[in-house]
């Protein structure tokens, strides 16, 4: 009878992480960053079926980057869940930290008992009555979340344009220059060379402080391409 | 982690899942083991109007609920927006009619995240008969709900109504309906004043004078109260979406139509056609 090979635990986990990490670096980039009414997303993808960005609920939104199918999954899973939330108590008693720590548990669980770990990153982003009580949840592969201020970039080049947001990220941007910036920073950083996108390759969505009850909104068609011009 | 119900592929429905997840949550599915009837344990909403005119549908409720011969409410709301085209009203059972517009709200906004689109609207007429079945047995106890539902259809561009009975059959209505205790009377009062494409002004004013003949004559239909200022519930729903008549914009209708019945407390006299 022969013997399985002993395969140290840490060497499971971080051929799984890298595993995970290069699944999530083949994709197109996500930015998510706040402005004065709320918090913009832009994904470079050209589909105009095969969403990104998507509505959880009133005041939550969620971005996502890697295999479609894996994050298709929790999107619908965290739709369910504020749905729930939201029916058997009351709207305002669902937040983004409850689906955001549902997410986490999940991709953790997934992490560590599956054999092939979720090669995805997700943003769950929330907005309240100010935007001093926006809420950025950044969640990997293995279920760690952090809480990010201002925003998050995720996807093949997200170090690289991290650090550019870095530095040309400010508070209390208008909806224009916040997304002059994304588009920008993914046009400069998502190709071996600069180029820049046209809104027919882009996903835009917001959550928009000043829309009544449900925040979520798309922008596509001639609004993106006025905020563009 | 989350339950695997979560995570499952599925069906778009929300009524579904939670049938499945926590089918205690529907009250609808609730049976009540005495064969008694019910009827006058619980408020009962009364009279929705609703009609078609060039720019769409409006749909119109009075404000009152009864228990028996009490009035339970006096400002009670049974006409609701539905999502972003399309209106319910309730008559029947308050609190059991309250839940299933809850539920059909939830269940029309549940599809359209999942699904990234709007249900058609014959789909959420569709919906709304099947979660209406799910109440028939409460419905034979006397806990009956029959909603009305209205809309702007975004493919033919043009406003429809749907009616129902408690067994959740579905009936689209050409031009105008009522339903509820005063529903007979809205309904005549409606057969003689309404015209083919009417403006949203004239149908509000058709809808309101139909729910002031219906309160009029069924003790159940509350008219308008001028000293609490509790006038009935519009929703006017064309190709911008739905929108709910404000206080003050209702204030200006209602006057109209009271100052109007001062003079004559039957309402406008219909002009007779000569005949040939």
């Amino acid at each position: 009878m022969s013997m399985p090979f002993y395969v140290a635990p840490e060497q499971v986990i971080k051929d799984k992480a890298d595993y995970a990490r290069k699944g999530i670096a083949r994709g197109r980039s996500v930015i998510v960053l706040e402005y004065a009414d709320g918090v913009l997303f832009v994904a470079e993808n050209p589909s105009r079926a095969l969403h990104k960005i998507s509505e959880i609920y009133d005041r939550i939104g969620f971005a996502a980057v890697g295999k479609y199918n894996e994050f298709e999954n929790l999107r619908v899973a965290g739709v369910r869940l504020a749905d729930m939330r939201g029916y058997s108590y009351d709207r305002r008693d669902v937040s983004g930290r409850s689906i955001a720590n549902a997410y986490a548990q999940t991709l953790g669980t997934i992490f560590t008992e599956m054999p092939k770990p979720y090669e995805v990153e997700i943003v769950v982003a929330e907005i309240g009555d100010d935007s001093s009580e926006d809420q950025l949840y950044r969640l990997t592969f293995d279920g760690s979340v952090a809480d990010e201020q201002g925003y998050v970039a995720m996807g093949g080049q997200a170090e690289s344009i991290t650090s550019a947001l870095e530095a040309q990220w400010q508070a209390g941007m208008s909806l224009e220059d916040a997304l002059k910036l994304a588009v920008r920073l993914l046009g400069e950083f998502g190709a071996e060379a600069a180029r820049t996108l046209e809104p027919a390759a882009l996903e835009v969505a917001v959550l928009d402080r000043n829309r009544p009850r449900r925040t979520f909104a798309r922008i596509n068609g001639g609004r993106l391409d006025a905020l563009l011009a | 982690m989350l339950p695997a119900a979560y995570l499952r592929s599925g069906s778009p429905s929300f009524a579904d899942f939670l049938a499945d997840l926590a089918p205690d949550l529907l009250s609808a599915r609730l049976l009540l083991n005495a064969a008694v009837d019910s009827s006058t344990l619980a408020p009962h909403g009364t009279t929705i109007v609703a009609l078609r005119g060039s720019f769409g549908a409006i749909m119109a409720g009075d404000r009152r609920a009864t228990m028996g011969n009490v009035i339970s409410q006096r400002d009670i709301e049974k006409v609701f927006q539905a999502d972003e085209h399309s209106t319910i009203g309730i008559a029947g059972a308050a609190g059991i009619a309250v839940e299933l517009v809850r539920l059909f709200q939830v269940e029309l906004e549940h599809y359209e995240k999942i699904e990234g689109m709007q249900l058609s609207l014959d789909g959420k007429a569709n919906r709304l008969s099947a979660l209406l079945r799910g109440n028939l047995g409460m419905a034979m106890q006397g806990l009956a709900v029959v909603p009305m539902f209205a809309g702007y259809d975004l493919d033919r561009e043009r406003g429809r109504i749907f009616s129902y009975d408690i067994t959740g059959g579905r009936y689209e209505e050409h031009d105008y309906h009522a339903v509820g205790s005063g529903g007979f009377f809205a309904k005549n009062s409606m057969k003689k004043m309404y015209r083919e494409n009417m403006t949203a002004e004239q149908a509000i004013m058709v809808a309101l004078e139909a729910l002031y003949d219906a309160a009029d004559d069924d003790s159940a239909t509350g008219g308008p109260d001028l000293a609490r200022g509790i006038f009935p519930v519009i929703a006017v729903n064309d190709a911008a979406g739905v929108r709910l008549l404000h206080e003050d914009e209702l204030t200006a209708y209602v006057t109209t139509i009271v100052q109007a019945r001062q003079r004559r407390p039957d309402g406008p006299l219909v002009p007779m056609e000569e005949s040939q």
